[in-house]
Formats: C-alpha cells, sequence, structure tokens
C-alpha cells in the first residue's frame, strides 16, 4: 500500500509503434488487475486504452501515456492520460460523433472510449497537440458524478 | 614498466599461440567433451571436434598476434559466425546468458592442464605468464561470445516474431467445405492481412463454402480488430463463402456494444463448437451429405 489517498505513482509508457499499444494494452491489463479490476472492467478499460493510444500513435504522431492507480475510499480505479504533440483536433464535436473519420477507421474510437469508462476529457487545440484523459473504477459508480 | 609489462604479456601470448596450434587435436578433443560443444553437437562428434578446432585455430591467431584482449582481433572473424550458431542454439534450449558465460569459462581449465603437463617445470615463470595469457584470451573468447548470443538474441526475438505470425494463423481444413481460423493474441493490422490472405488462399484451394474465425484466443476487440474481422468476412463473402465469427466472450460482447461496433451483418456463435455445428448444418443442407473423411 503504497499509494497515498487519491492516487500512487504515475507510470510513463512511449507510444510510437505497433509494438508499443502491444505493451501499453498489457501494462494496462496488468496494472487493472492488480487493481482488483473485474473481468469486464478490465476489458472496457483496456479496450478505451487500445483505441485511445492508436489515435495517439497515428493521428498525434506518437506520444506517451500516463498511468496513475487511484484510491476513492475503498473504490479503486486508474487514470489513463494519452499525450501527443500532434496537430490537434480542429473540430471536437466532429471528432466524437459515431462513424467520423478522417482516415478510414470505423470512426468509433473517441466516441465509443467515452462510453467505455467514467470520465473522460478531451484537452486540444489545433497545432499544439492532443491531451485525452480518462478514469475508469474498479466498479460501476452510482450515477452521481462527482464534480470535483 | 608498463610497457615491458605489456611487451612480456604480448610474447607470452606468441608462444601460446604456437602452443595452442600444435597442441590443436588434444585440446580439441577434450572440448568436445564440455558441456557447451556437446550441447550444441549432439549428433555427431567429429562435427563438434572439428567445430573446436575451428575455435582453436582462431584463439590460436588471435594469440600469435600478441593481443589477447582484443575482442575485435581478426582472428575471432572466422568463428564469429559460428560461435553465434552455438550460442544461439544454446539459448533456443534454455540456457541463460550466465549459463552460456560459464560454459564458455570452462573451456579454459583443460587447456591449462596440457599447459602444465608439458611443462618440465610446471612452476617455472614462464608457464605462469603462459597461464595468464591464456586466461586473459579465454576472456577475451567469452566477451566474443556473450556479444553473439545478445547480438542473435535479438535476432531471434525477430525472427521468431515473424514465425508467430504464420504459425499463429493456421487454416484448419475440417472437412471438404469448412475452413477454421483459430486467431490467437494480438490482431494487429500485419496479422489481419496475413489470416486475411492465408484464409482467402484456404478458401479457394480448398473450395470451401464456410469459414469459421474463432477469436477465443483474441485479448482485445476494438474497432481495428472489428474492423479487420468485418474486411476479411466480405471478402470472403466475394468468394462465395460464408463466415462465422466464434468465441466471442461475455466480456467482449459487452465491449463491443458499448463501443458501437455493428456486427448484425456477421453470423457469430458463442463457441467453435457452435460454429461448426452451424457449417456443417448448413453445408448439409448445401451439399449432399459427405460421408467421406477430411
Ligand atoms: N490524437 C489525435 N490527434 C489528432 N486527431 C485525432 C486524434 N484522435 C482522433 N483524432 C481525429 O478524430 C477522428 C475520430 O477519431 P476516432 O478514434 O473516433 O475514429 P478513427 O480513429 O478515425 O477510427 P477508429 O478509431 O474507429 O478506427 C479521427 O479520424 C481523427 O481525425
Ligand atoms: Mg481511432
Amino acid at each position: 500500500m503504497t499509494a497515498a489517498p487519491g492516487s500512487a505513482v504515475a507510470t510513463c509508457l512511449p507510444v510510437g509503434s505497433d509494438t508499443d499499444l502491444t505493451w501499453v494494452r498489457q501494462q494496462i491489463r496488468q496494472v487493472a488487475a492488480g487493481l482488483g479490476f473485474g473481468l469486464v472492467q478490465l476489458t472496457k478499460l483496456v479496450t478505451a486504452a487500445s483505441e485511445l493510444a492508436r489515435n495517439t500513435l497515428v493521428y498525434g504522431g506518437g506520444g506517451h501515456v500516463e498511468i496513475t492507480p487511484l484510491e476513492r475510499g475503498t473504490i479503486r480505479g486508474v487514470r489513463l492520460s494519452f499525450v501527443d504533440s500532434g496537430p490537434g483536433i480542429h473540430d471536437v464535436e466532429l471528432a466524437m460523433t459515431d462513424g467520423y473519420t478522417s482516415g478510414d477507421g470505423l470512426g468509433l474510437g473517441l466516441s465509443g472510449a467515452r462510453r467505455l469508462v467514467h470520465e473522460f476529457e478531451l484537452d486540444t487545440a489545433p497545432g499544439r497537440g492532443t491531451t485525452v484523459t480518462v478514469v475508469v473504477w474498479t466498479a460501476d459508480l452510482p450515477a452521481a458524478r462527482p464534480g470535483e | 614498466m608498463k610497457v615491458s609489462e605489456q611487451e612480456a604479456v604480448a610474447s607470452a601470448a606468441r608462444e601460446l599461440g604456437v602452443f595452442l596450434e600444435r597442441r590443436k587435436e588434444q585440446i580439441a578433443r577434450r572440448w568436445a567433451d564440455a558441456p557447451l560443444f556437446r550441447a550444441v553437437f549432439t549428433d555427431s562428434r567429429d562435427e563438434a571436434v572439428e567445430a573446436c578446432k575451428a575455435v582453436v585455430d582462431a584463439l590460436s591467431e588471435v594469440a600469435s598476434a600478441g593481443s589477447p584482449e582484443d575482442i575485435a582481433a581478426p582472428g575471432f572473424d572466422q568463428v564469429r559466425e559460428q560461435l553465434g550458431r552455438m550460442s544461439g542454439s544454446r539459448t533456443r534450449t534454455g540456457a541463460g546468458p550466465a549459463q552460456i558465460a560459464d560454459e564458455v569459462a570452462a573451456l579454459r581449465a583443460p587447456v591449462v592442464e596440457l599447459l602444465r603437463a608439458e611443462a618440465t617445470d610446471a612452476s617455472a615463470p614462464e608457464v605462469a605468464e603462459r597461464v595468464l595469457a591464456l586466461t586473459l584470451l579465454m576472456g577475451t573468447l567469452r566477451l566474443v561470445v556473450m556479444r553473439t548470443a545478445l547480438g542473435s538474441g535479438q535476432e531471434l526475438i525477430a525472427r521468431q516474431r515473424e514465425e508467430l505470425l504464420e504459425v499463429a494463423t493456421p487454416v484448419i481444413s475440417l472437412r471438404e467445405g469448412v475452413v477454421v481460423v483459430p486467431l490467437i493474441g494480438t490482431l494487429d493490422s500485419a496479422r489481419s492481412q496475413v489470416v486475411m490472405e492465408s484464409l482467402l488462399e484456404s478458401i479457394a484451394d480448398r473450395g470451401a463454402r464456410y469459414a469459421v474465425l474463432d477469436i477465443t484466443g483474441v485479448s482485445t476487440v476494438d474497432s481495428l480488430v472489428a474492423q479487420h474481422l468485418m474486411k476479411t468476412v466480405d471478402a470472403a463473402r466475394l468468394m462465395g463463402a460464408e463466415c462465422v465469427v466464434s468465441g466471442i466472450r461475455p466480456a467482449i460482447a459487452q465491449t463491443i456494444v458499448h463501443l458501437g461496433i455493428d456486427l448484425g451483418s456477421v453470423v457469430t456463435r458463442a463457441t467453435l463448437a457452435d460454429a461448426l455445428a452451424y457449417a456443417l448444418a448448413r453445408q448439409g443442407v448445401d451439399a449432399a451429405p459427405d460421408a467421406g473423411a477430411p
């Protein structure tokens, strides 16, 4: 129990190649399993991470992901930040639309990832890069979302 | 002082070089029984002896050049490839770098023995100098082996990755008309390409009407994997084969739904057995029952 209430040490992994994506998925899976995530929550977390990390690689031109274990009372969770300094997203609303892709994807990565996580924050500016931060808790919390 | 010390080492090394050349046969015979060579050349002792001789030749040349500590000595060039193959083969049979290093170090003792046995006075200073030169030389050999071992380790990983791409996507022909592809691990774009190609090829070769894509072994199904699956299903359809996707585990099914992926156009079954039953039943409907073997 090295974790101070709220957060513990963050891990930072590079996202620069397909091999990195595999590694990122594996590491996040391991962290989440260690925090006591059940199979469904774990699968949702890893799948969301897979989407966001691939966007970081494909559209952001590579970057990194920060993995931070969280604790709120007795509930544990994990925060993932996907950071790139690529071109940024010009039209966030459009990018978050189901089925929109500027490449040849299904256009479900961003919008789908948002549905898989408890908290979702997108910080982007044209020319300055993109950071997507998500939080997933080990269990689905009652609908009330703390406003921080 | 320093210079003459170096000179002493160099001249002892040159004498050692002559000794190694002269006693090559005996050294090779002893080394052939050492774990390093014995474990690599399991088929034929003669082959082991030949490999040993090549290493003694190289050591003799390096020693004769008077620089037993030179890891880049040209003398090593002729055996570098052989040493790489040997350490690669040891690695494949489960020996770690530390063990390989120990096995190389163990080659020194039999040579020291021969060196001492040959001297009229084993405690003479020139014998001690030759043993020192030999110790330096064998230390250098160990470094050379470790370098090639690390190099071939990386090569090995890259090659195993390539092999896995092939091996992990076998297309199994169950019986005429039905092929099964058990997918394993990560379905990245490279893997998907291999899967698609080998599947389409076998559909064409075997005239398959049904293909089962089993994803039980796929750890993550995200939008890219789903897209690859759908493209594969479409391509198979163009070739006249219907695909059934099986092995979608409950957690993955829930995740796919949240992602918003619509697999509605794809026939899915919970397990591989269900998918096969489906394909075989349909097969039976399509054609007269075939009592024959696969
Ligand atoms: N990190 C990023 N930097 C710049 N643009 C991005 C980034 N992430 C997403 N986008 C833009 O948002 C669009 C939608 O992203 P989303 O992940 O939803 O779909 P996609 O990646 O195109 O396809 P899919 O993820 O379904 O394979 C992308 O096509 C891209 O234009
Ligand atoms: Mg995407």
